[in-house]
């Protein structure tokens, strides 16, 4: 029925990418300038920029940098290191080639400084992109489709309006065998119990309660819960409130698994996302802001995000196109042009399936290759920063 | 949700849930409006913002508030019907949230202000 309409590019592992993007990835913050001006000076809006930048090495990030780089949306790598940082840049350049894509390492201290990289780098892009050009992209059904969803700026309206309205698109994908992946076990302190009856199994509810209890303790000692002063200037009281509202963009289908950044989807279903730690806390706050929250559903292969919002967020990410649904009619007659849908007209009396429908329509036609407002405008956010996680336990995937 | 009255407007107050304790605002509503609250007249005793909160009906010190079926905190301090419910008099049963001024509320400032 829509098949036809999205499209992705075939990987070597079976995924496909609904984007053919250049990533260019600096491997310590050393190196973060000389990447951004290669960016820069491609002149092209499918050259995006992505990187970590500590110098000690961290296995999270790692994993995470494997998982963005070898993204199905993400075509071809060029790495630059500045030459003495602890990232295992070998490792990472490796793990790319087994994937099949064009990789090249430049490290700055070798190409011979700033210039010299640059222009080394342009010539490396240029290739690459001449070689992704040749490309064909093939036919993509729903239930190869992996959608992540995120609230930033959430206020009164965001838990009445626009994430309902995920709430529904998420079901209807998820009948059509689509992954759809909602997150942050710190706001959803407050809907543990719910959660856990919706599991498919009693071990996998165990597990949910858990994470959100190990998400209050590491807040709790951190001394702030996920809740921002805009989210109080917008009518939202307490963590628990902000809770239930972002809790319905998940929906209402069963909860098939937890998983955790980096962990993809084994298949079709609802998976809750734990971006939270473990252990004490170390490197600080989880998500020290909206798009720490999408790079880590992007590693999870989410090939598009759903992003809502009360306040107001204008960000995209890099690798997968970021869709605005806007929660407050007000906030949407001040930001349209940022906002791909007003889910506010829900409070003037449109119904939330009508809404939810205007979603699931734009998901696939997103995927198809049309931009999304904030692709469309050059948004490219991306962050990544110190975490240190254990694997999940077993109970956490039930076998289908 | 989207029931509108006689004149074709829309409802000021949304109830989310029948078990609800709470009523939140579908548009700015100003003071010394007339608003209906289960059927009885109120006359707003300040302003509420979109997406704010108000009581449905007087609630007592450490009442439980409900917001879409679901306990959201607890009262602080005695509030009557159509009040505003917010940070000044309604606190988590989780962790105490933020403001810019105040950064993380601490037990002592459970006066509210």
């Amino acid at each position: 029925m829509t098949e036809s309409r999205m499209k992705g590019f075939l990987r070597s592992d079976g995924r496909k990418g609904i984007r053919n993007v250049v990533a260019v990835a600096y491997l310590v913050e050393c190196a973060h300038h000389v990447s951004r001006l290669i960016v820069q000076k491609s002149g092209a809006d499918d050259v995006h920029l992505i990187g970590f930048p500590g110098c000690y090495p961290n296995k999270y990030s790692l994993e995470m940098m494997e998982r963005l780089c070898t993204h199905p949306n993400v075509g071809a790598v060029l790495l630059v290191s500045l030459g003495c940082e602890g990232f295992n840049r070998e490792h990472l350049r490796k793990t790319i080639l087994a994937s099949g894509r064009p990789v090249q390492l430049l490290v700055i201290q070798q190409s011979g400084g700033t210039t010299r990289t640059l222009n080394a780098g342009l010539d490396v892009v240029r290739k690459m992109r001449a070689e992704l050009a040749t490309q064909t992209p093939v036919p993509m059904a729903l239930n190869e489709l992996v959608v992540g969803t995120v609230c930033g700026g959430s206020d009164g309206t965001s838990g009445i309006t626009a994430n309902p309205a995920v709430g529904r698109c998420f079901d209807w994908l998820i009948e059509n065998d689509a992954a759809c992946i909602f997150e942050e076990t710190g706001e959803l302190i407050g809907c543990e119990r719910i959660m856990a009856s919706r599991a498919i199994t009693p071990a996998l509810g165990a597990e949910i309660e858990a994470c959100v209890e190990k998400a209050a303790n590491y807040y709790r000692i951190m001394g702030y819960g996920s809740f921002a002063p805009g989210n109080a200037e917008g009518g939202l009281t307490t963590l628990e409130e902000k809770s239930m509202g972002a809790y319905s963009k998940s929906g209402s289908s069963p909860i098939s698994g937890l998983i955790k950044p980096g962990d993809v989807p084994p298949r079709g279903g609802l998976y809750l996302l734990d971006v939270v730690p473990d252990g004490e806390p170390r490197f600080g706050f989880p998500n020290i802001s909206d798009n720490a929250e999408i790079v880590e559903l992007i590693a999870c292969g989410s090939h598009l995000i759903l992003f809502t919002t009360g306040r107001g967020s204008v960000v995209g990410s890099a690798i997968s196109p970021v869709i605005k649904i806007c929660a407050n009619p007000d906030t949407y007659d001040r930001m349209a042009d940022d906002m791909d849908v007003n889910a506010g007209r829900i409070l003037q009396g449109a119904e939330l399936d009508e809404v939810g429908r205007e979603i699931f329509e734009l998901v696939q036609s997103v995927a198809g290759g049309a931009l999304s407002k904030s692709e469309a405008l050059g948004h490219q956010e991306f962050i990544l920063t110190y975490k240190q996680f254990e694997p999940i336990g077993p109970a956490c995937l039930p076998a289908a | 949700m989207s029931a509108s009255d006689a004149n074709g407007r829309l409802p000021p107050l949304l109830l989310l849930h029948p078990d609800d304790n709470i009523l939140v605002a579908r548009r700015d509503i100003t003071k010394g409006e007339r608003v209906e609250i289960d059927g009885e007249n109120v006359v707003m005793p300040a302003a509420v913002e979109l997406g704010h909160k108000l009581a449905r009906r007087a609630l007592e010190p450490d009442t439980r508030v409900f917001k879409y079926g679901a306990p959201i905190g607890s009262m602080r301090v005695a509030v009557a019907r159509g009040e505003h419910v917010h940070l000044h008099n309604l606190r988590s049963d989780y962790i105490p949230s933020t403001s810019r001024e105040m950064g993380p509320a601490s037990s002592t400032d459970e006066g509210g202000h």
